[in-house]
C-alpha cells in the first residue's frame, strides 16, 4: 500500500463523495424546510440518468442530455409535488414514509415498463472518456475529475445562492424557522415548490453522472438514498454545508475503508475471509461514524433549526 | 416475473383438478430477466427459445409449455421462485440458472421434489462433486475450468506474474482457486470485488500499483462490459496483458468493441466450428435474433435437445425418471459443441480452445479459436461425486 | 363479554379461516398454498411486534426486521453445527432477540424522532453487514438449515403439523399482547406515546418501560425468524435489510396500527395481494405502489380501521 495508491483512493473517495452531495443536498432541504421524509428522492436521481441515457442514446451528445435532463427533471419533480406531496406536508412522518415508499415501488415500475428491466448504459463523451496525470505516475479517468469538479460548482453555486440571494435568504429563514418565515409573508407554497424543484434538480444532475461510471438500472436509486439519509443526518438537516462536509467524510471513509480494511485484516486472517469481512465491515463504518456523531452532537454537525 | 401461465393454472387449482401426467411436458425456465445482468438471461432464453421452436415445441413428442422465472441474481429469489414453480405450476423440468450461487440455493427444493434439472451455465464445484445429484444435468461446464486451462495456457505463453480478480461469490472463488491449480508462476496481487460491481476504480488503482505482466479477471455479463470499459479508459492495456474468463464473449462484444481487442481467454465452444448442429444453430440464431449468438445461448440452446432425447426414450412416460436419466446421461442429442459424454456428475467432458479478439473480415472485433488448451477434459471434482438414486 | 362487535367478529372469523387452511389445501392438492398461508402468519406475527412499539409506544423502529434474522440465524447456525434441537433453537432465538433488542434499545432510545429512525435502521443495516461478512455461514449467499427437532412431541417437517406450529404462535402472542397492552405496563407505554413529559412527572422511569417494551418486540419478531427458517429451510442476510423493516412498517400501517389485529390483516394482504398481482401482471408494482399512496392518504387508520366498531375502544 503506496502513497500513490492512497492518493488515489482519496481522489475516489472525493469522487463518490461528490455524488453523495449532489442527492444529499436536495434532500437535506425538502426534510430541513418542509419537515418531509421523501423516500422518492432516490427515484429523481434514476429517473435523470435514465433520461440523460435515452437523450445521449437518441442524439449522440452529451451535452444535449445535461441540457436536457436539468429541466426535465425539475418537471418531473415539480409535477410529483404537486399531484403527490402536497397532501404530505401536513401528516405525520409515518404517512409520508408509506407513500413515499409506494411511490418508489411505483416508479421503479414504471421505468421497468419503458426501458425494460436490463441495464441502460450511458456513455461518457469522447473528450472525456481518456485519463489524465493529475498525479504523476497514476493516470485517472478524465470523467471522474469532471465528477469531482462538477459537484464542487455545484456546491459554491449552492452556497452562493443560498447565503448572497434573496432566495436563499428565504430558504433559510424556512429551514431555521418555518412558521414564523411563513408570519412574515413568505408565499410558502411556492417557495416549498422551488425547493423541491431544485432538489429533483440536483438528484437528475447526480443521476446524470452517475450514469457513465455506475449501471442504470431499476432500483439503483435506492442503495444511495440510504447513504443519502445518513450523509443528512451526520450534517445536520436543513444545512446544505452540513451536507457538503458529511458527504466528503462518508465518502472518503467509505471509498477508503473499502481497500484499507481488507488490507490491514489480510495480515490477520485469510485473504478470502479479509476480502468477505473487509468490504462489510468498511460499509458498517459509516453507520458506526453516524452513531458516534449522534452520540456526541444529536443534531448533527451543522444543524439548521433555531426554532 | 413472468407467471402468464399461471393465472391460468390458478383456475384450474380452484376447480380442483389434479396435475395431468403424460400428454404434456411443462418446464421451469428460471434465469436472470432484470438488472444489468438481464442481458445474458437475453441470450439464455432467446438460445432455449429458438431450439423449442427447432422442435416444433415439443419435447419428445409432446406439446411444452415454459413458465419463465427471475432469479433477480438472488439466492433467496430464485429459491422462492422454483419453489413455486414445482409446488404451484407443477413442472415436470427445471432448466436454467446462471449463478452458481442462486443454483446452491434451488439445489435442496429440486432435489427434494426428485425434479430433473437441466443447469444451463452456473458451474458450481459442489455440484460436480460432493453435492452432486442424479436429477442435475449440466450443458455447460463447472467453474474453474476455464480458468484452470487459462493457467496452464498462461504457463505456455510464458507469463510469469499475474494479478487476479473476480467477483466475491462461489464461482469466482472457483475460478481463482482453479487458476491456481495449473498456474505454476508468482501472484502479484488478488481482489474478490462485490457482485454486481460497477465501478471498477479502486481495484484498478490497486493493479496499477503491483505492476503485474499480466491481470487474470473473471466478471460476466455487466460486470464484464463495466470493466472493460474502465479498462480501457485507463490505459494499463499498453503495460499488463489481458486474460479473461467469461469475460469477452459475443455477449460484452458487440458492446465494449475495441476494448476487448488483443485479449485472451479460452472457451469449451468454438462459434465457427463446422459440426452440423452448430452450423445450423448460428446460422438460425442470427436470422432469427439478429445477433451473434454468445456460449450463454449455445448452452441454452442444448438443454431442450437433451430433454427431447430423454423423454423419447421413455416414450412420454414422465413418471419413469430413471429412465429418463439414463438416456440422459448417454448425451445422445446434438450438440453444438459437437459429440460429447458425460462424466459421472453430469457434466460434460469436453475440449477447451485459446480464444483471442482479433480483427474479422468485416474490420469488427471477433471472436477466434486458435488452439486446443485441452482435449476431452475432465472437471477436478467428479471423484467426490457419489451418486445416490 | 362484547357481542357482535364487528372488528371481534372479523377476528375470529379470520383466526377460523386461517384454522381451516390445511384441511382445505388438502383437498385441493395445493401444497403451494399451504405454505403460502403460512408465510403469511409468520410476517403476521413479525407485524404484531412492531405494532407494540409502533402503535401504542409510538416508537418508528426502521430496523425491525433485524430479529427476524437473528432468529432466523439462531436457527441456521445451530443446524449449521450440527445442533437440532428444537427447544435450543427457540431458546437461542428467544435470548439472543433479546439481547439484542437491549443494546439497540438502550442505545437508540437516547434519541427521538428522525434521528431514531435512522439510528435503528442504522443498526439493522450494521446486522445485515455482519451478515453478509460472515463466509462460514454463507454470507450473502445464505446457507440451508435443517428444521427444529422437538423429538416424538412433534415433526415439523410435516407441513400441517408445521402450520399449526405457527399459528399457535400466532394466536398466543395475539391473545399476549392483547392483555399486555390492556394491563398497567400497557397504560403506562401508551401514556408515554401520547405525552411522555407528563408520566415522567408522574414519577414513572419512562426509559425502562419503552426498552422493555422493545425487548418484547424483539423477542416476539425473533420467534417469528425461527419460524421462517423452519419454513423455508434457507436463511439469508437480505432479510435484515433495510428495505424488509420498510416492508414491516408498511405492513402494521396498511393494516391500521395500534390495533393488533390491523398488522395481521396488514400482512395478509400484503402478500397476497403480491402473490395475486404478481399472477395478473408482471408490472403488478404499477399498481400496488400508487394502492399504498391512495391507502395511506384516503384510510388513515388502515384496512382495520374500515371496519366498523361499535364501542368507542380498540383493541
Amino acid at each position: 500500500m503506496d502513497s500513490l495508491l492512497l492518493l488515489e483512493q482519496t481522489l475516489n473517495g472525493l469522487q463518490f463523495g461528490v455524488f453523495l452531495f449532489l442527492i444529499s443536498a436536495g434532500l437535506t432541504l425538502v426534510f430541513g424546510i418542509m419537515n418531509m421524509v421523501n423516500l422518492a428522492h432516490g427515484s429523481l436521481y434514476m429517473i435523470g440518468a435514465y433520461f440523460a441515457a435515452a437523450i445521449s442514446q437518441w442524439t449522440g451528445s452529451f451535452i444535449l442530455a445535461i441540457l436536457l435532463t436539468i429541466p426535465a427533471s425539475m418537471l418531473v419533480g415539480v409535477v410529483l409535488e404537486i399531484v403527490a406531496l402536497r397532501t404530505l406536508y401536513d401528516r405525520d412522518h409515518l404517512a409520508q414514509v408509506l407513500a413515499t415508499f409506494g411511490l418508489i415501488l411505483f416508479f421503479n415500475e414504471v421505468v421497468r415498463m419503458i426501458w425494460g428491466p436490463g441495464g441502460q448504459f450511458l456513455s461518457p463523451p469522447d473528450y472525456l472518456a481518456g485519463h489524465v496525470e493529475i498525479i504523476p505516475g497514476a493516470p485517472y479517468p478524465a470523467f471522474r475529475l469532471a465528477i469531482i469538479a462538477a459537484g464542487l460548482i455545484v456546491a459554491i453555486l449552492l452556497y452562493v445562492l443560498i447565503t448572497r440571494t434573496r432566495i436563499g435568504m428565504l430558504i433559510r429563514a424556512g429551514a431555521s424557522n418555518r412558521p414564523m418565515a411563513g408570519a412574515l409573508g413568505v408565499n410558502i407554497k411556492l417557495l416549498y415548490t422551488l425547493v423541491f424543484g431544485l432538489g429533483s434538480v440536483l438528484a437528475g444532475f447526480a443521476g446524470l453522472m452517475a450514469g457513465p461510471v455506475l449501471s442504470v438500472e431499476p432500483g439503483m436509486g435506492e442503495p444511495m438514498l440510504i447513504l443519502a439519509f445518513v450523509v443528512i443526518v451526520i450534517g445536520g438537516i436543513g444545512s446544505v454545508r452540513g451536507a457538503f462536509v458529511a458527504s466528503i467524510m462518508v465518502g472518503i471513509v467509505n471509498t477508503l475503508g473499502r481497500t484499507m480494511i481488507p488490507y490491514l485484516l489480510g495480515s490477520i486472517i485469510s485473504t478470502e475471509a479479509a476480502q468477505t469481512a473487509g468490504p462489510a465491515i468498511a460499509s458498517m463504518l459509516i453507520y458506526v461514524l453516524m452513531a458516534a456523531v449522534l452520540f456526541f452532537r444529536p443534531q448533527g454537525l451543522f444543524p439548521a433549526r433555531t426554532g | 416475473m413472468k407467471y402468464g401461465f399461471a393465472a391460468t393454472a390458478l383456475a384450474v387449482a380452484i376447480a380442483a383438478a389434479p396435475a395431468s401426467a403424460a400428454d404434456s411436458v411443462k418446464i421451469g425456465f428460471i434465469n436472470t430477466f432484470s438488472g444489468p445482468q438481464a442481458i445474458i438471461g437475453k441470450h439464455q432464453r432467446d438460445g432455449y427459445d429458438l431450439a423449442m421452436e427447432t422442435l416444433g415445441g415439443k419435447i419428445g413428442g409432446l406439446p411444452a409449455t415454459t413458465v419463465y422465472g427471475d432469479d433477480q441474481v438472488k439466492p433467496d429469489v430464485g429459491r422462492q421462485v422454483v419453489d413455486a414453480m414445482i409446488k404451484r405450476d407443477r413442472v415436470d423440468f427445471v432448466v436454467g440458472e446462471i449463478w452458481s450461487n442462486v443454483l446452491m440455493a434451488i439445489r435442496q427444493p429440486i432435489v427434494d421434489s426428485k425434479t430433473i434439472m437441466v443447469i444451463t451455465n452456473a458451474g458450481a464445484s459442489p455440484i460436480a462433486g460432493k453435492a452432486c445429484s442424479p436429477y442435475i444435468f449440466s450443458t455447460s461446464w463447472n467453474n474453474d475450468q476455464n480458468a484452470e486451462a487459462t493457467g496452464k495456457l498462461m504457463g505456455e505463453d510464458k507469463v510469469d506474474d499475474v494479478f487476479l480478480m473476480a467477483p466475491n461469490y462461489q464461482a469466482g472463488k472457483d475460478n481463482i482457486a482453479g487458476f491456481k491449480r495449473n498456474y505454476k508462476g508468482k501472484v502479484k496481487g488478488e481482489i474478490l470485488f462485490p457482485i454486481n460491481a460497477s465501478d471498477y476504480q479502486a481495484e484498478l488503482s490497486q493493479l496499477r500499483a503491483a505492476k503485474p505482466k499480466a491481470l487474470f479477471i473473471f466478471a460476466p455479463g455487466s460486470m464484464g462490459i463495466a470493466f472493460l470499459k474502465q479498462w480501457q479508459a485507463s490505459g494499463l492495456g499498453s503495460t499488463v496483458k489481458l486474460y479473461t474468463v467469461f469475460t469477452v464473449d459475443y455477449l460484452t462484444l458487440p458492446v465494449v468493441g475495441d476494448a476487448a481487442l488483443g485479449s485472451i481467454h479460452t472457451n469449451y465452444w468454438d462459434p465457427e466450428g463446422k459440426f452440423p448442429a452448430n452450423v445450423k444453430f448460428v446460422a438460425d440464431f442470427k436470422k432469427k435474433f439478429g445477433y451473434m449468438p454468445s456460449h450463454f445461448a449455445a448452452q441454452a440452446y442444448d438443454a431442450p435437445f437433451l430433454l427431447d432425447s430423454a423423454v423419447k426414450a421413455v416414450k412420454g412416460d414422465l413418471t419413469n425418471k430413471t429412465g429418463m436419466i439414463k438416456a440422459m446421461e448417454k448425451a445422445d442429442f446434438p450438440s453444438v459443441r459437437g459429440p460429447f459424454a458425460y462424466n459421472v456428475n453430469h457434466i460434460p467432458i469436453q475440449n477447451f480452445y485459446k480464444r483471442e479478439v482479433v480483427r474479422g473480415d468485416g474490420g469488427k472485433p471477433i471472436i477466434r479459436a486458435t488452439g486446443i488448451v485441452f482435449a476431452d477434459y475432465k472437471d477436478s471434482y467428479y471423484k467426490d461425486c457419489k451418486m445416490k438414486y | 363479554m362484547r357481542s357482535l362487535n364487528p372488528r371481534v367478529v372479523v377476528i375470529l372469523a379470520a383466526l377460523l379461516l386461517l384454522a381451516l387452511v390445511p384441511p382445505v389445501m388438502g383437498a385441493l392438492n395445493q401444497p403451494f398454498y399451504l405454505e403460502l398461508f403460512a408465510r403469511v402468519m409468520v410476517f403476521a406475527i413479525a407485524a404484531l411486534s412492531l405494532d407494540l412499539i409502533l402503535g401504542y409506544g409510538g416508537m418508528v423502529s426502521f430496523g425491525h426486521a433485524a430479529y427476524l434474522g437473528i432468529g432466523g440465524y439462531a436457527v441456521a447456525i445451530l443446524s449449521h453445527y450440527d445442533i437440532g434441537n428444537g427447544f435450543l433453537h427457540f431458546g437461542v432465538a428467544i435470548v439472543a432477540s433479546a439481547a439484542v433488542a437491549f443494546v439497540i434499545g438502550a442505545i437508540s432510545l437516547r434519541t427521538s424522532g428522525v434521528y431514531f429512525i435512522m439510528i435503528t435502521l442504522a443498526f439493522c443495516q450494521m446486522l445485515y453487514f455482519l451478515g453478509i461478512s460472515i463466509e462460514e455461514f454463507g454470507g450473502d449467499d445464505g446457507i440451508n438449515t435443517s428444521r427444529s427437532d422437538f423429538g416424538s412431541l412433534l415433526d415439523l417437517g410435516d407441513a400441517t403439523t408445521l402450520y399449526y406450529f405457527i399459528f399457535a404462535f400466532l394466536a398466543g402472542f395475539l391473545y399476549f399482547l392483547h392483555r399486555l397492552v390492556n394491563s398497567r405496563f400497557g397504560m403506562v407505554i401508551r401514556g408515554i406515546n401520547s405525552n411522555e413529559r407528563r408520566m415522567k412527572a408522574l414519577g414513572f422511569a419512562t426509559f425502562r418501560y419503552k426498552l422493555l417494551a422493545f425487548v418484547i418486540a424483539g423477542v416476539l419478531c425473533g420467534v417469528a425468524g425461527a419460524l421462517l427458517a423452519n419454513l423455508t429451510q434457507f436463511v439469508t442476510p437480505t432479510i435484515m435489510r433495510w428495505e424488509r423493516s420498510g416492508e414491516i412498517l408498511v405492513m402494521v400501517l396498511m393494516g391500521g396500527m395500534g390495533s393488533l389485529f390491523g398488522p395481521v390483516l396488514g400482512a395478509a394482504v400484503f402478500l397476497l395481494l403480491e402473490e395475486y398481482l404478481a399472477a395478473l401482471t408482471e408490472h403488478w408494482m404499477v399498481i400496488f405502489g400508487p394502492f399504498l399512496v391512495i391507502l395511506v392518504l384516503f384510510a388513515r387508520r388502515g384496512i382495520y380501521g374500515l371496519i366498523p366498531e361499535r364501542s368507542g375502544r380498540n383493541g
